[in-house]
């Protein structure tokens, strides 16, 4: 175990401990025990900058399974660092701000702390570890333990609803994503990410590439909200706020992007992946900022805008993917450029949307709601929040001198690249990726200018507000103004970025297509680039959308909800549900008849089916024995009797009849020269004989209403393809012999080696004494059943005891 | 006549599973009695018929009939016999207990689903 193993099972570790530390310190706030793990956990992480920033990865490897090749290797490298530090710095701001949003009385906190370390560490073990099952367990417990944290208030049906929703979902592609993994492993023979990279140009022409890239998409997309599986996203904002921030903004949606860039150099090669990662990207920025318009709770909108902005850098993952395909342009490579920024938005991302998240939580913990038709005014009373609330959305609209422009403008660039490309067909329909990021980023300055005004200018209306709104907290808005700082810190110097994380994660996602002396600057001045003209356009089409909005509010009802993917999952939960339940009520209808319908159908298709297919049938009348008088009057009786029972009327009858074929059996057996058959077929049929009368005897009087067997045509060909497929294969298995018995042996050695003379009895007692054992079993079993069945009549005794307590 | 067997045992089978496909318990049992004959006589045909004496090695003749099959049989008529008259008793406490015999009757419940 090294120091990075010991590092990504410590939050389990504590996991384990805090319930504990919970019921011995009750006066102290949990929170404050789990708060010193991200941060030492932090300070690990970023003293490994240096050494990454040099092209360094940090490997360790652990056994686990070696016979199977399942070992937990972890590696730091650019992009598993960047990953790292988002996780353990958001996680310590976190697990600050939950120690003043979640009450010590009122609130269970030991679950709560579990969950998230749980959590925390999970995603630590998914952006470190090198194998792929390794990553696959720490990606099942990352969707685990954000089900437990929605799920959080289990009480809440909303709660309960989102928590399933988002468990159905992550789940699904988490599986499609096993399957991928096995994939890959039968293409590379290795469970390991840098193992299948190295061997990138062979798996490519591989048959099953194309089904095991689209089964990781599936992984990704539905971990990361991508369209059309964002619907879990905004019913996750059941959770408590510290949990939105941290999984439903900055961490958990995030995996999906992880994947794919990790996964980049592998599946780069091909269009589809270019085309797929790219496109649904796209849509999903289009219409989660679309969608996000037309929220009226704060969180909603922000659910959205997460959903869009995710989708904003798994588009520029796609595009990053084209660099690929133009390795000899080194330096001039404008692809390389693009994958820059989605890692560069990434950590702007997490840090304006933590901040905000915090922010609409102090708002809703202050006033009581967080319905923006209900707020408004609250400039005054909240001066910090509202200067937070500032940041955080002029940095996601766009607007200068915050880190969202810088990445948003680098976001333009690209798009406006891809004009450029000449593969896959890009050249007909790449223009649409300018035109649609530019229309998305229009919306989302909308967006985020109702998200800021409309919750603190405007008209102040107490009354309608729950609480009496006052400032939060300083330890409340200590996380926010931190993340709010960075957001300016990385506006205005965006290149401390640039050579210790943003580039060593681009190597990592690149691999060798990067050159080592690419030179990324960011700055707010580039030029009268198409990108600036755009971001121009944005801000004032977007303004004039947002003054204008109660005008253009009804184009919405164009998309009403019946329409939504929220509402095809609703309908589809249900109707499978109904489906299922009535497909089976179909076949299982608890009558017996049915059921021995069905296996005598199966019997009769299965083996005709057989015999057809496989030319099965034979027949030869060579190797048969004569046939006598005696046996033909016999074969008459036993016919005669056997299809008499049908005709009946009294039961009586038919019990007498069957006695008859079964004394005809006895005498076939005479014929035939079987002794000892004939006479026990004689014993036995005579006492079942005796015993059917015994029970028709005690038969209730009126049940002995004498019927006849009513006629069915189904029962008829049922029972006569029955009949024919027993005497076809009959005839066959006479037909075909294939090697001599082995009675000769018996027949040989009966004497000398048992001391008997009669074969029958020596192969029973002596050759095959167990059979005998066990079938005496059978009937001793038998006895005790029926005497038992007979004396035992517990429900009766209990009932009657139940009435005398009356 | 192991021709002639093959078509009696289809027989025999056919109306056993017509029987077994009516309502009347005591039906049933009735047909999984056929049945059982039906399977009696095929191990005994399949095993090759009249292929000469009585299997006591008393008789001194040239050839027996094969003795296998013939415990096959007796070991399956026993046990069939076990289960047949355990089935009777149970279908006889079956009317006591619920009073019918209709096995369309005999059926869980609506409210147990």
């Amino acid at each position: 175990m090294s120091l990075l193993h010991w590092a990504i099972l410590s939050p389990f570790l504590l996991a384990v401990i805090i319930p504990v530390l919970y019921k011995l310190f009750r006066r102290v706030h949990t929170g404050w025990f789990v708060l010193a793990l991200p941060v030492v956990l932090f300070s690990y992480f970023f003293l490994k900058i240096p050494a990454v920033r040099q092209g360094q990865e940090i490997k360790e490897t652990l056994k686990w399974i070696p016979s199977l090749n399942i070992n937990f290797t972890t590696i730091i490298d650019g992009l598993s660092l960047l990953f790292a530090l988002l996780i353990t710095g958001i996680g310590s701001l976190v697990v600050l701000y939950s120690i003043f949003y979640l009450s010590k009385k009122k609130e269970q906190l030991h679950n709560f702390y579990v969950y998230l370390l749980l959590f925390m560490g999970a995603m630590l073990g998914v952006v470190l570890s090198d194998n792929l099952i390794v990553l696959y367990m720490f990606w099942e417990f990352t969707s685990l333990s954000s089900f437990l944290l929605i799920g959080y208030w289990h009480n809440r049906e909303r709660s309960r609803y989102g928590a399933q929703k988002s468990m159905l979902i992550t789940v699904f592609g988490g599986l499609s994503m096993l399957g991928a993994i096995v994939m890959l492993y039968i293409m590379g023979g290795t469970f390991s990410i840098r193992g299948l990279i190295a061997q990138a140009g062979t798996i490519v022409d591989h048959p099953l590439f194309l089904a095991a890239m689209l089964l990781v998409l599936l992984g990704a997309f539905t971990k990361s909200a991508q369209f059309p599986f964002h619907i879990w996203l905004p019913d996750a904002m059941e959770a408590p706020t510290p949990v939105s921030a941290y999984l439903h903004s900055a961490t958990m949606v995030k995996a999906g992007i992880y994947l794919v860039a990790r996964l980049s150099p592998l599946f780069a090669q091909s269009g589809v992946w270019l085309w797929l990662v790219g496109g649904i990207g796209l849509l999903t920025l289009l219409w989660g900022s679309f969608n996000a318009i037309r929220q009226t709770d704060l969180k909603g909108i922000l659910a959205y805008s997460t959903v869009s902005q995710l989708g904003l850098i798994m588009s520029l993952l796609g595009v990053g993917a084209a660099a690929v395909h133009y390795p000899q342009l080194g330096n001039e490579n404008i692809y390389i450029a693009a994958t820059m920024a989605a890692i560069f938005h990434l950590i702007n991302h997490a840090t304006f949307k933590g901040s905000l998240f915090m922010m609409v939580g102090i708002v809703d913990h202050e006033t009581g709601t967080r319905d923006i038709r209900k707020l408004g005014g609250l400039m005054s009373f909240m001066p910090i929040t509202f200067t937070i609330a500032v940041i955080g959305t002029f940095s996601m609209a766009g607007l200068p001198p915050f880190n969202g422009f810088l990445s948003k403008e680098m976001f333009l660039e690209s798009m406006v690249s891809v004009l450029s490309l000449d593969l896959f067909n890009m050249s007909t329909w790449g223009s649409l990726f300018p035109v649609l990021a530019w229309i998305a980023s229009v919306f989302t300055f909308v967006y985020s200018m109702m998200v800021v005004f409309k919750t603190f200018t405007g008209k102040y209306q107490p009354e309608k507000l729950p609480k009496k709104p006052h400032e939060a907290p300083f330890g409340m808005l200590l996380s926010p103004i931190i993340l709010a700082l960075l957001v300016i810190l990385f506006g205005l110097f965006p290149n401390m970025l640039t050579e210790t994380l943003i580039k060593p994660a681009a190597a990592s996602v690149l691999g060798d297509v990067l050159p080592a002396d690419y030179e990324l600057h960011i700055a707010f001045w580039h030029g009268a680039t198409p990108a600036l003209f755009m971001t121009i356009g944005i801000i004032a089409v977007g303004l004039l959308l947002y003054v204008l909005w109660p005008k253009w509010k009804g184009l919405y009802k164009a998309f009403p909800e019946k329409l939504s993917f929220t509402n095809l999952y609703d309908h589809a939960l249900p109707a499978m549900e109904n489906g299922s339940f009535n497909l089976v009520k179909l076949f299982m209808t608890g009558f017996i008849r049915n059921y021995l319908v069905y296996i005598f159908i199966f019997f009769i298709g299965s083996l005709g089916f057989t015999i057809y297919l496989k030319n099965a049938f034979n027949y030869s009348t060579i190797d048969t024995a004569p046939i006598g008088f005696y046996e033909v009057v016999l074969a008459a009786v036993i016919a005669i009797g056997a299809v008499s029972i049908l005709f009946v009327k009294s039961r009586l009858t038919s019990i007498i009849v069957l006695g008859s074929v079964g004394y005809t059996v006895s005498l076939f057996f005479v014929l035939f020269r079987a002794p000892d058959l004939a006479l026990t077929q004689l014993v036995v049929e005579t006492v079942s004989t005796a015993l059917f009368l015994l029970c028709f005897y005690h038969l209730p009087k009126k049940f002995r209403k004498e019927e006849r067997l009513k006629f069915r045509g189904t029962n008829l060909l049922i029972s006569l393809g029955v009949g024919t497929v027993v005497t076809l294969i009959a005839l066959s298995a006479h037909s075909t012999k294939l090697f001599d018995t082995i009675s000769k042996y018996y027949l040989d050695t009966a004497y000398t080696e048992a001391g008997g003379k009669n074969v029958v009895n020596v192969t029973l007692v002596d050759y095959r004494g167990l059979d005998t054992m066990f079938e005496i079993t059978v009937l001793g079993i038998a006895a005790i059943g029926i005497y038992s069945m007979i004396k035992l009549r517990l429900t009766k005794r209990g009932g009657k005891k139940a009435n005398e307590n009356k | 006549m192991e021709i002639l067997m093959a078509f009696i045992i289809g027989i025999l089978f056919t109306c056993a599973t017509y029987l077994m496909l009516s309502k009347s318990i005591l039906r049933i049992i009735i047909g999984t009695g056929l049945l059982s004959h039906g399977a009696h006589l095929l191990i005994l045909t399949m095993g090759g018929l009249k292929r000469g004496a009585v299997p006591l090695l008393g008789e001194h003749a040239k050839s027996y009939v094969d003795p296998l099959p013939q415990a096959l049989i007796l070991t399956s008529i026993v046990i069939s016999f076990g289960v047949t008259s355990y089935f009777l008793v149970l279908a006889y406490r079956a009317y006591q207990e619920l009073g019918t015999d209709n096995m369309d009757l005999l059926r869980g419940s609506e409210s147990n689903e």
